[in-house]
C-alpha cells in the first residue's frame, strides 16, 4: 500500500494537573502520512504545538513495540483505538480517512488518577499484584527446572494469560471499570501452573479484596475489556478467576 | 589510579566458589540496618532489589516509569541461553563460556564470562519456580530452541515474549518484598546525580516527574541498573526513554566509562519511512534462515521488485559470502546492508532497505511450511508497514539495538566508585565487543540474582549498620545542582526543540561512528559534537515549568548528556584502530576486505576517566589476557 497524506482534525482532553479541571482542546494537522503511527503523529503534534510557543500534550509512551504497556488513551471512544488486538503504539494512521476527527481522552477509572493530560496513575495495579500476584520463593532455593513437567497446552494457557501488558485498557473499557481481566490474568497463570497451587486460596481472595479496597467496580459481564484488550486475553480467564475465588471462599481452611 | 578488575585465583572453574567463600559476610541480625538504593527496575534492577530484600537488606527501588514492569527488558523477544544441555546435543558451562567470548571477539574477561555460564543454570531454576511459563515440549520438559553464534539449542524461550515474561517474573517477586516491608518502589522519579563523599558512593538525588520536587536519599550502597546508551543515536530499538543520564552523571562523578564504543547494530529491522519517525522495530533474526537478502545491480532503479528480473539482482551476501551467505554474523550483514544502500541501491521510498525474499522459500517448502515458520512475524510487518511479505519481498535495514559498553566495573559489579554498583546493560561486563543473542536476559538476571547479593556483602561489611553517616552539606550542594541544571535548560528559550537537534546528532553518529568507521570520519564527528552542543544550550526551546510534568524537560536533560556522551564514544573509536566485534575500522581490514582484530595492540578494556566536559578524558587501559581460550580470528567466507 502506497502511503497517502491526510488532514485530519484532534479534539484532545487537557487538564494541566491532578486537581485541575480539564477540557477538550481542538487543533488540527494536515499532511499526516498514513505510514505514521498514532504516537508519531502525536510526536508531530507537539513539534508543532511547542514551536508555536504552547504546551505539548502530556501523554504516557515507551516501548512503541506494543510490549511495555506504558501508553493508552481513548480514541473515539475506544481504548487503544479502533484495532482489535493493537496497542496505541501499534496503531497506523493509514486506519483513519481524510478529514477524520479524532476524539482522545485518558483512561478514565477511579482507580486511575489523571496526573496530566493523557498521562494517568496506574499504580493501583502493582497495589494488587502486591496482594499475592507471585510465588513466594526466594532466590536460590528452587529446585532442577525440569523436576515438574508441565503439558504443553497448560503451559500455554498460562502464557495465554501472562501476555497481560498491564496498560489498563480493560478498566478504562469496563462500564463499571473493574479489573477483572487484569487481576484474571495473574490467578488463571498462577492456577494453571503447579509453581502457583499452595499459594491459590489466598491469592484469589487478597487479590479480589485489593481490588475492591480500591475503587475497582465488579464485573458485569459486559464483555468490553476483552474487545479492548491488546493483547486479546480472553474472559475466559475471568471465569477461572470466579472458580479460584468461590472454591477459596467457600472451603476455606 | 590503576585498575584492579580483582579476578580471584584459581582454575576458572573454581574461582566463583572461592570468591564467595573468601568474602566477607553482613551477620543476618545486622543485615536490616542496610540500606541500598537500586536505581532501574528492569531484568538487573528487579531480580537485584527483590533478592536483596529477601536476604534482609532494606531496599529502595527508583524507576522513571510509573510502574517496574515497564522497563525496557520487557521488549526482548527471543530468548535465554543455558548450558542445561536438556538437549544432550554436547553443550556444557565451557562450551557456553567459549561461544560467549569469542562471540565477543575475545573482548570480556574470561572469569566473568565463565561465571555468568555457570550461573546460567541457576536462573533457569528460579525463573520456573516463579511461574514463568517457559515453552515446553509434549511430554511436559522445557523446549530449546537455536540461536545465533551456536551450534547447540541451549535457548529457552517464552513465546516471542521471553524479555516480558522473564521481567514479570522479577518484578512480581519484587512486588512480594514491597508487600513484606522490605522493598520501597519510588516511580516516575528520575536520577538526577550522584552523591559521593570522601570518595564514596552515599546517596542519589531526584527529580519527581509529576511535581518537579528535588530530593535526596541516602544509602550504604547505590546500585545503577539503568540499561543502554543506543538513543544517543537517536533512532534505535531501544525504548524512547532509555538513557544515559544517571550512568553519565555517575561518570562525571567519578566512575569509568568502559569501551563506549561497542554498539551493536542489528541487521534486520523494518526501515524508517520518514522523518518524523521516533523508533525502529527489530525483527527476529530467524528471518534470515529462509529469506534471500538482495537489492538490484543498478543504481537507482525504482522498479517495483517483481518487475526486476532475476538476472539484473544482486544478491550480495550470497555472492560475497558463499558459505555463509544470507546467515553470516549480525554485523557482516549489518555493514553489507549499509553498503549497498551508500551506494544508491537501496530500495523503497527513502532508498535506505534492501529486500529480504521469502518467494524461492515458498516455492521449495510451500506456503503453509513458511507461514508455520514466520507467521507471526510476517504478520507483525505487515501491521507495521501494511505490505503482505507472501506477495512481496519484506525490506529491511539495521538498526542501533544494544550496548556492549558501559560503565567499568570489577568482578564484584563494583565501579570505580567504592559504593556504587553497576549492572546488567548498564555495566561493561560480559559481552566484549558483540553480545550473542539470547545474551543480554542471561546478564540482567546473573547480575540481579546471584551476583550482587553474594558480592554486595563484602563492600557493606566496611561500612557501619544504622543511619548512613554523611553530610547535609554535600547533598544540599548535589540538590541545589539539580536545581539550578533544571533552570538553565528552562531558561534557554531558543528555536530548535529537543528531537531536532537529537536527530542531528543521531545521524552524524550513525554516519560516522556507526557499522564502519575511519579516522577522517571519527574526527569530523569529534569537531562537529561540541558545535551541536553548543548550539543546544544556545538554541533549545523548551515548553513549560520545572514544577509540574514535563516530557519536554525530561528529554531535554537526557540529550544534554548524551551530547556530552557522545563525545566520549567518537574518543574511544579513535583511539581503537582495530576491526573488532561489531564494528569494521576501515584502517585494519584484511586483503578481503574483512573485519581485522589487533591483538598486540588492542586486546584491552579502554576504561575513561572524566576530565571535565569538552576536555580529553584519560584513557586507563586493563589488559585482556586468555590463558583457557585462544582468540581465534573470523572468516566467514
Amino acid at each position: 500500500m502506497q502511503s497517502k497524506k491526510i488532514d485530519i482534525s484532534l479534539k484532545i482532553w487537557r487538564q494541566e494537573h491532578p486537581d485541575a479541571q480539564g477540557n477538550f482542546q481542538h487543533y488540527s494537522l494536515s499532511g499526516i502520512s498514513t505510514d505514521m503511527s498514532f504516537l508519531e503523529m502525536l510526536d508531530v503534534l507537539n513539534e508543532k504545538l511547542t514551536l508555536e510557543g504552547k504546551e505539548p500534550v502530556a501523554f504516557d509512551h515507551d516501548c512503541r513495540e506494543g510490549i511495555c504497556g506504558m501508553c493508552g488513551a481513548v480514541v473515539n471512544g475506544q481504548p487503544h483505538g479502533p484495532e482489535p488486538g493493537t496497542t496505541l503504539c501499534q496503531l497506523h494512521m493509514r486506519h483513519f480517512r481524510d478529514g477524520d476527527q479524532l476524539v482522545i481522552e485518558p483512561f478514565r477509572a477511579r482507580a486511575f488518577r489523571i496526573e496530566k493530560d493523557l498521562v494517568v496513575d496506574r499504580s493501583s495495579l502493582d497495589k494488587i499484584i502486591q496482594a499475592g500476584g507471585y510465588v513466594s520463593v526466594n532466590t536460590g532455593g528452587a529446585p532442577e527446572a525440569n523436576t515438574i513437567p508441565i503439558a504443553q497446552k497448560t503451559a500455554e494457557q498460562a502464557m495465554d494469560a501472562a501476555a497481560c501488558i498491564g496498560c489498563g485498557a480493560c478498566v478504562a473499557a469496563c462500564p463499571n471499570a473493574s479489573a477483572m481481566l487484569f487481576v484474571s490474568a495473574k490467578v488463571s497463570q498462577l492456577a494453571l501452573l503447579p509453581q502457583g497451587h499452595p499459594e491459590r486460596r489466598e491469592r484469589a481472595l487478597s487479590m479480589v479484596g485489593k481490588m475492591d479496597e480500591l475503587g475497582f467496580g465488579n464485573c458485569s459481564n459486559e464483555r468490553e475489556c476483552e474487545a479492548a484488550c491488546p493483547k486479546s486475553i480472553s474472559i475466559r480467564h475471568i471465569a477461572r478467576l470466579n472458580r479460584e475465588f468461590i472454591k477459596a471462599a467457600l472451603f476455606s481452611e | 589510579m590503576t585498575l584492579d578488575a580483582k579476578i580471584p585465583d584459581g582454575s576458572l572453574a573454581e574461582k566463583w566458589d572461592k570468591h564467595c567463600f573468601a568474602g566477607k559476610l553482613v551477620n543476618p541480625a545486622n543485615k536490616k540496618k542496610y540500606n541500598i538504593i537500586i536505581v532501574g527496575s528492569g531484568l538487573a534492577g528487579a531480580s537485584a532489589a527483590a533478592t536483596l530484600a529477601e536476604l534482609g537488606y532494606n531496599v529502595q527501588v527508583f524507576t522513571m516509569h510509573d510502574s517496574p514492569r515497564r522497563a525496557h527488558s520487557i521488549a526482548a523477544q527471543g530468548g535465554i541461553n543455558a548450558a542445561k544441555n536438556y538437549q544432550n546435543d554436547g553443550d556444557s558451562i565451557f562450551r557456553l563460556f567459549y561461544d560467549t567470548i569469542k562471540g565477543g571477539d575475545f573482548r570480556a574477561r574470561e572469569a566473568n564470562v565463565y561465571r555468568l555460564a555457570q550461573i546460567s543454570n541457576n536462573i533457569i531454576d528460579q525463573c520456573v519456580a516463579q511461574g514463568v511459563p517457559f515453552a515446553r515440549e509434549y511430554g511436559g520438559s522445557l523446549a530449546n530452541r537455536s540461536f545465533g553464534g551456536a551450534q547447540v539449542s541451549r535457548t529457552f524461550y517464552a513465546r516471542g515474549q521471553t524479555g516480558q515474561q522473564l521481567l514479570l517474573g522479577a518484578y512480581s517477586a519484587l512486588m512480594r518484598q514491597v508487600h513484606l516491608g522490605k522493598v520501597t518502589i519510588h516511580a516516575r522519579q528520575e536520577m538526577m546525580d550522584l552523591v559521593v563523599e570522601a570518595g564514596l558512593a552515599k546517596g542519589i538525588v531526584t527529580r519527581d516527574m509529576r511535581t518537579g520536587a528535588i530530593a535526596s536519599h541516602t544509602a550504604h550502597a547505590v546500585v545503577l541498573a539503568t540499561g543502554g546508551y543506543g538513543n544517543v543515536y537517536y533512532l534505535s530499538t531501544n525504548a524512547m526513554s532509555s538513557n544515559v543520564t544517571a550512568a553519565w552523571r555517575a561518570h562525571k562523578k567519578g566512575a569509568f566509562f568502559a569501551n563506549p564504543c561497542f554498539v551493536q547494530i542489528h541487521p534486520t529491522c523494518i526501515p524508517m519511512h520518514g522523518d518524523y519517525q521516533s523508533k525502529l522495530t527489530l525483527m527476529s533474526e530467524s528471518l534470515r534462515n529462509d529469506g534471500r537478502v538482495w537489492v538490484p545491480k543498478k543504481a537507482g532503479d525504482t522498479r517495483p521488485p517483481a518487475q526486476i528480473p532475476e538476472a539484473e539482482r544482486d544478491y550480495y551476501l550470497e555472492n560475497k559470502y558463499p558459505s555463509f551467505g544470507n546467515l553470516v554474523p549480525r554485523d557482516v550483514a549489518s555493514r553489507n546492508a549499509k553498503e549497498v544502500c551508500d551506494t544508491k541501491k537501496g530500495v523503497g521510498e527513502t532508498g535506505l532497505a534492501v529486500y529480504l525474499d521469502f518467494a524461492d522459500a515458498i516455492k521449495r517448502d510451500g506456503i503453509e511450511t513458511i507461514l508455520r515458520k514466520y507467521g507471526n512475524l510476517f504478520q507483525m510487518y505487515e501491521k507495521i508497514t501494511a505490505q503482505d511479505p507472501v506477495k512481496q519481498p519484506m525490506m529491511i535495514y539495521p538498526a542501533v539495538h544494544y550496548a556492549m559498553g558501559g560503565l567499568w566495573v570489577d568482578y564484584n559489579l563494583m565501579s570505580t566508585i567504592p559504593g556504587l554498583f553497576v549492572l546488567g546493560e548498564a555495566n561493561f561486563s560480559d559481552h566484549g565487543a558483540n553480545r550473542l543473542g539470547a545474551s543480554a536476559l542471561m546478564q540482567g538476571l546473573a547480575d540481579g540474582y546471584f551476583i550482587l547479593p553474594n558480592t554486595i556483602g563484602a563492600y557493606l561489611s566496611s561500612c557501619a549498620p544504622g543511619v548512613p553517616d554523611r553530610s547535609a552539606r554535600v547533598f544540599a550542594e548535589a540538590e541545589k545542582n539539580a536545581e539550578s541544571l533544571i533552570s538553565k535548560l528552562l531558561a534557554i528559550k531558543g528555536k530548535r526543540t529537543t528531537d531536532d537537534i537529537h536527530k542531528e546528532l543521531g545521524k552524524l553518529l550513525w554516519d560516522h561512528c556507526g557499522m564502519a568507521r575511519n579516522s577522517s570520519g571519527l574526527q569530523k564527528a569529534l569537531d562537529r559534537i561540541p558545535q551541536i552542543r553548543e548550539e543546544f544550550w544556545n538554541n533549545v526551546l523548551i515548553p513549560g515549568t520545572g514544577k509540574e510534568l514535563n516530557q519536554s524537560l525530561e528529554r531535554a536533560g537526557r540529550l544534554a548528556d548524551f551530547l556530552e556522551f557522545a563525545e566520549l564514544m567518537v574518543t574511544d573509536a579513535l583511539d581503537r584502530e582495530e576491526s573488532c566485534g561489531c564494528h569494521l575500522r576501515e584502517e585494519s581490514q584484511t586483503a578481503e576486505h574483512e573485519a581485522k582484530r589487533d591483538d598486540e595492540k588492542y586486546a584491552y578494556v579502554s576504561a575513561w576517566q572524566h576530565q571535565g566536559t569538552g576536555k580529553t578524558p584519560i584513557l586507563h587501559k586493563e589488559p585482556l589476557t586468555f590463558e583457557n581460550v585462544t582468540p581465534s580470528q573470523r572468516s566467514y567466507k
